[in-house]
């Protein structure tokens, strides 16, 4: 019999932790297939964040680092500072990303750091159990937001790959989401062309992945996946940013 | 090979960093440490090394979790304000059991204070400064010599130990020129790090998160069971007049120059006075301390803090002998003449 498909190498053989209907399985699986495709596990560097995917160092067979929340960036760039030779990502939730580390963020690409950030956008804080985040949607309704996020208090989200874009350190930044099988194909393609980025050693390169959160956004997988493309997507359009390969 | 020099304190640091090995620093400017990071600057491309100035302090420190992940020394450096934002990091370095070098060139506080010296940061730096049950080890120099060989001696012990080493001075020696005798070649290198990333023999977790209660405690247990280690073999001290000295003057880093001068005087007008300056604050030469109340009469302490450090004096003589505090405070120093004062004072005191 023919093996058609098989869990990558890049993957421990592990259960993951994230509840059902979670999309942080799928793009797992999406940065370890990339990292295998290129043959770069061995000298790989993962640095995990402070949020639902802090355990990350135990799904991935890679070097890991387990960051202070938000401080993934700094973290990473330490790394490559100091082994420029290693290839080093760091996975990130919207929390750790775009509120608690937004500066280590954007600075990591103002200097063209040359890592690769993959940013988990799902609008809402999911580990501590379903805050407002940054990239919540005006109008969700949120354990801190129970009226709905109302911009005139809470502000309006924010919207990463455009803002990254305006950045000349940042090589490559790409929005996709995981709703559907031909949408997880190319986030595929957008997550193994920011590692090419990096090994070409052009520059900070992130791909901004939009998810779901089945649990506190109180709906079932398949209604998250809905909401994720009626509510999400046309607030956060999935295209390529920024590409100077 | 080795030569003099006229530098100040702050590029003795930066120089002997170097000659440590250490080839990756991340800064970020404050005054009074500026001097440190822009002579890594100028220096680090010579060596092909990394400098970095980061975006924040906090960016700083977590470079530096991220490089002595990787298995390389390095170091940051900043004073006061500075370093309450590395508290972060300083705790996930303990947390991992990470070795780092970190400078506080102490200006007034709290708050933004002011830029010039002090000594407040002394309860911040011996008691850890972060969250969590942790130490760092706290090195006091009290000369540009001292900051050129601790900076040396502070890269080997936190390779030694896989902890933090912190340099605690203050703008008097950082800004102050003095000749230094310093190597022109490496002194030390990167001992082996099996533990770091980045090494290619097999998966590497740095993480400081334990979900189970009974695993965090062992960590804990572990790291406490090091410190022992460091507690026994490690602190320092420096005595000065001492042996026959029944009011003794504890006092470190620049004061400690000043309590010199007053104890020469004391000497001068009869009175059995001696100095016992801890180099190491944590760990407190606690028995260096417990040895001298065997013959004192009483205790000084002379500090730039409003009585940070005579809290460790009364701990390590067990409060036996009385101690008094002999402090300024703002960025102002104690001059002799009111070291004097208190020394008279303490002789007041009745014979044991």
């Amino acid at each position: 019999m023919n093996t058609v498909f098989q869990k990558s190498p890049m993957l421990a053989d592990m259960p993951l932790h994230y509840c059902p209907g979670c999309t942080h399985g799928i793009i797992h699986r999406l940065v370890a297939e990339a990292l295998d495709e290129l043959s770069v596990g061995d000298r790989t560097v993962g640095i995990a964040p402070v949020g639902c995917s802090v355990m990350a160092y135990n799904y991935f067979t890679c070097d890991f680092i387990q960051a202070a929340h938000g401080r993934a960036p700094a973290v990473a760039t330490g790394v490559k500072r100091a082994r420029p030779e290693s290839v080093v990502f760091t996975y990130q939730g919207d929390g750790d990303l775009a509120a608690i580390g937004t500066a280590e963020t954007v600075h990591a690409a103002a200097r063209g750091e040359n890592i690769t950030a993959i940013f988990v956008n799902n609008a809402i804080y999911g580990m501590t159990g379903g805050q407002m985040a940054p990239t919540t949607m005006p109008g969700q309704v949120t354990q801190t937001s129970p009226y709905g996020r109302d911009p005139k208090a809470a502000g309006y989200p924010i919207r990463v790959c455009e803002m990254l874009a305006t950045l000349d350190g940042t090589a490559y930044c790409e929005r996709v989401s995981v709703d559907c099988v031909k949408n997880v194909r190319a986030a595929k393609k957008a997550v193994k062309k920011a590692f090419e980025i990096q090994l070409a050693g052009k520059g900070f390169s992130l791909v901004e992945v939009l998810s779901t959160c089945p649990t506190n956004w109180g709906l079932t997988p398949v209604g998250a996946l809905e909401w994720l493309r009626e509510k999400m997507m046309p607030y956060y359009p999935p295209g390529v940013y920024k590409d100077n390969a | 090979m080795s030569e003099k020099v006229l530098i100040k304190g702050n590029e003795a640091i930066a120089e002997a960093a170097i000659a440590a090995g250490c080839r990756h620093f991340f800064g970020y400017p404050i005054t009074p440490q500026n001097e440190l990071a822009a002579h890594m600057s100028r220096r680090m491309p010579k060596v092909d090394g990394v400098f970095l100035q980061a975006e924040s302090e906090v960016a700083a420190i977590n470079m530096i979790y991220g490089a002595s992940a990787a298995g390389v020394r390095c170091m940051t450096s900043s004073s006061s304000p500075g370093i309450s934002l590395k508290a972060e990091g300083l705790s996930y370095l303990a947390g991992c059991d990470l070795p780092a070098v970190v400078v506080n060139v102490q200006r007034g506080g709290p708050g933004l204070g002011s830029i010039q010296p002090s000594q407040a940061d002394y309860f911040q730096a011996t008691r850890g400064g972060g969250h969590g049950d942790y130490h760092i080890l706290v090195l006091a120099p009290n000369s540009v010599q001292e900051m050129y060989s601790h900076t040396i001696k502070a890269f080997d012990l936190a390779d030694r130990y896989r902890m933090t080493v912190m340099i605690l001075t203050d703008g008097f020696l950082g800004q102050m020129m003095e000749p230094v005798v310093i190597n022109n070649e490496q002194l030390t290198t990167n001992s082996e790090k099996p533990w770091a990333v980045t090494q290619g023999k097999g998966k590497n977790i740095i993480n400081s998160l334990f979900l189970k209660p009974d695993a965090l405690e062992k960590s804990n247990l572990d790291r406490y069971a090091k410190y022992q280690k460091v507690e026994e073999s490690e602190p320092l001290h420096e005595g000065y007049l001492l042996d026959d000295a029944e009011i003794v003057v504890a006092s470190y880093g620049a004061s400690s120059r000043i309590a010199r001068n007053a104890i020469d005087e004391a000497r001068g007008r009869g009175i059995k006075a001696g100095l016992l300056r801890p180099v190491t604050l944590w760990p407190f030469p606690k028995k260096a301390f417990a040895k001298a109340a065997e013959k004192a009469r009483a205790f000084v302490s002379v500090e730039m803090s409003m009585g940070q450090m005579i809290e460790d004096v009364e701990l390590a003589i067990r409060c036996r002998r009385p101690v008094l505090l002999c402090s300024r405070v703002g960025g102002v120093a104690p001059e002799p003449a009111q070291i004097l004062a208190s020394i008279l004072e303490a002789d007041k005191e009745k014979a044991i």
